[in-house]
């Protein structure tokens, strides 16, 4: 089975956001990188594929030079190969055209399932794996908390809201928009991360895949968003704002 | 500007946020001097069209058919690629549920048009709409707008708007018009089986007075029986945002948020939360909310009363220690 998966690259979590001057898209420069987070479930959930069904898991990136080190730290989790859109301007991407340049780069590769996470922690679009399935013409699945593949076709666990859930059968290729919490993501080994220097990382530039620039909706400007209730900040030692809360949860609140 | 709104049923129930929509919708009909036209569809879904259409309303489309009894994202959208071509919208309006996010993206696509998700807000200003959304899991916003020709297609958060705000009918009913559409069991690629809830949920968060809720600045499953002290110091609950149940620290029915329980306690003490859109949606009815976090710029101070900028492994011993003082 030949497994496709989308990782994307996006600031740490913990990274201090600065937005630039004019709120275009926070300052990249003096902040840290990683894999997004619910991406990671369907990596782990690609390998698990694999070791189950046999055949290839590769990983996918599409950004600026540095998603390269997303793509190989799945390659060291245990993908086969890479592939790498590269465009130093991708945050100014719409979703349409993100899943459109994603779509062109891998069309030829016929994967037989093709996996993203639920969302990105940045812009958090949330379209990339429906979008896919639509423009590569096959049948999609969406918030997946399980996968059973029995001949050629797979049943599949979906979440719904509020505790519900439901099963559908879907046939094979599709595209699987898995839920974070699916599974517990593994680490890279040291043996992975070596065995990852020799796997191949293929790079296509995005402006080479002849995808139109036709944007279907653009990013004004990013900021702090404005309180819409006012919070009564605490400020003091441990001990002092301890002892405040507890006073105001009693006598102001009323609540405890 | 004229709105198609697509409103959500499953087995004949409402999702709720498509009356929060509808009075979306209502609105910008009004700023824009537009008409409104909002869609039901399913099967033997009549009904639910006649309570709509109550509504302020220029038309009701029903849209029935046997393929539609069970949701799949092919026949919905299939069949509102259809119902958009037939109404010629130049705005649709969706509410932001986990079927629409199945779906609308797809639909959008087959249309060569874009759509703007999971919309808290937006603004009419200068003759366009601005639609604002949260980025970097809530803390940014951003104002994003539509390029290119119409339709465009957005969706707006759950509690993005209050549902009780919809108007009725100026004079009793919006008319009902069925539309036919053209469906083939062989265009349907997904075969939905039965519905179901995981094991009976052990704990009803729902009715707990005081919740202390923990998020990922809880760092390590060991410094859970830190925060389970100071709870039942307090008489209150443990929750947790979701990250916390995907890792398995707790359990997944102690989940706050889109994808677990709705809670509206006395007190919320959110512990380490940074407050992300999907959780916030979960607790934002409490009455008092109290929060600690180290970053002051987190999304959940913006519906917290009491905030605590601080480490809370500083903070909650302190607040043990002084509990345990009083008794």
């Amino acid at each position: 089975m030949k497994i496709g998966v989308c990782v994307k690259q996006v600031p740490a979590k913990d990274a201090p956001l600065a937005i630039v001057d004019g709120g275009a898209w926070i300052r990249e420069s003096d902040i840290g990188f990683e894999t997004n987070e619910p991406d990671s479930f369907a990596l782990e959930e690609s390998l698990r594929l694999k070791e189950k069904h046999g055949g290839e898991v590769v990983a996918i990136s599409m950004g600026p030079d540095r998603a390269k080190q997303t793509i190989k730290e799945a390659l060291a989790k245990g993908a086969d190969r890479g592939i790498h859109i590269a465009d130093d301007q991708f945050f100014k991407l719409d979703p349409l055209s993100s899943a459109r340049s994603i779509a062109a780069a891998i069309k030829d590769e016929k994967f037989d399932l093709l996996l993203t996470g639920l969302q990105s922690d940045d812009q958090g679009f949330g379209q990339t794996g429906v979008l896919l399935a639509e423009l590569l013409g096959l049948p999609h699945a969406t918030i997946i908390m399980q996968i059973d593949i029995v001949e050629g076709h797979m049943k599949l666990k979906r979440e719904l809201e509020a505790g519900w859930f439901q099963w559908v059968e879907l046939p094979l290729p599709a595209v699987l928009s898995i839920q974070s919490g699916i599974n517990k993501p593994r680490y890279a080994t040291l043996k992975g991360i070596m065995a990852a220097k020799k796997k191949e990382i293929a790079t296509i530039h995005r402006a080479s895949l002849g995808v139109a620039d036709a944007p279907t909706q653009r990013i004004e400007r990013i900021y702090i968003p404005q309180k819409t209730k006012k919070t009564e900040f605490i400020t003091g030692q441990p001990k002092e704002v301890a002892a405040k809360l507890i006073e105001k949860l009693k006598h102001e609140a009323r609540v405890l | 500007m004229k709105i198609l709104l697509i409103t959500e049923q499953r087995e004949g129930k409402w999702n709720k946020v498509s009356f929060e929509t509808l009075a979306a919708a209502q609105q910008i009909v009004q700023q824009t001097k537009g008409s409104l036209t909002a869609v039901v569809l399913g099967k033997g879904v009549a009904p639910l069209a006649d309570e709509i259409a109550a509504y302020q309303l220029d038309e009701l489309l029903l849209v029935e058919h046997d393929l539609l009894e069970k949701y799949t994202p092919d026949g919905f959208s299939l069949t509102l690629r259809q119902v958009i071509e037939f109404a010629t919208p130049d705005l649709v309006l969706l509410p932001h549920t986990y079927q629409v996010r199945d779906y609308a993206p797809k639909l959008a696509a087959s249309l060569g048009k874009g759509m703007i998700g999971d919309c808290i807000h937006y603004r009419y200003e200068n003759g366009k709409l601005v639609f604002v959304r949260q980025m970097f899991q809530g803390r940014t916003n951003a104002d994003v707008v539509f390029a290119g020709d119409a339709p465009w297609i957005a969706t707006f958060q759950a509690s993005a708007f209050r549902a009780d705000l919809a108007t009725k009918h100026a004079s009793g009913k919006a008319p009902v018009k069925p539309v036919s559409v053209h469906l083939k069991p062989e265009q349907i690629r997904t075969k939905p089986l039965e519905l179901f809830r995981e094991a009976k949920q052990a704990v009803d968060l729902t009715q707990a007075p005081i919740l202390i809720s923990i998020g990922r600045g809880i760092k390590a499953p060991e410094n859970i029986p830190m925060v389970e002290k100071l709870a039942k110091l307090i008489g209150g609950e443990i929750c947790a945002s979701r990250p916390i149940c995907d890792e398995g620290w707790l359990p997944m029915d102690r989940q706050i948020g889109s994808s677990g329980q709705t809670v509206a306690p006395k007190l919320y003490l959110a512990l380490g939360i940074s407050g992300a859109i999907q959780h916030v949606v979960g607790m934002k009815g409490s009455r008092t909310v109290a929060a600690i976090n180290k970053d002051q710029n987190a999304p959940i101070f913006e519906v917290a009363d009491y905030g605590i900028v601080g480490d809370l492994f500083e903070v909650v011993p302190a607040l043990i220690e002084e509990l345990e003082k009083g008794h």
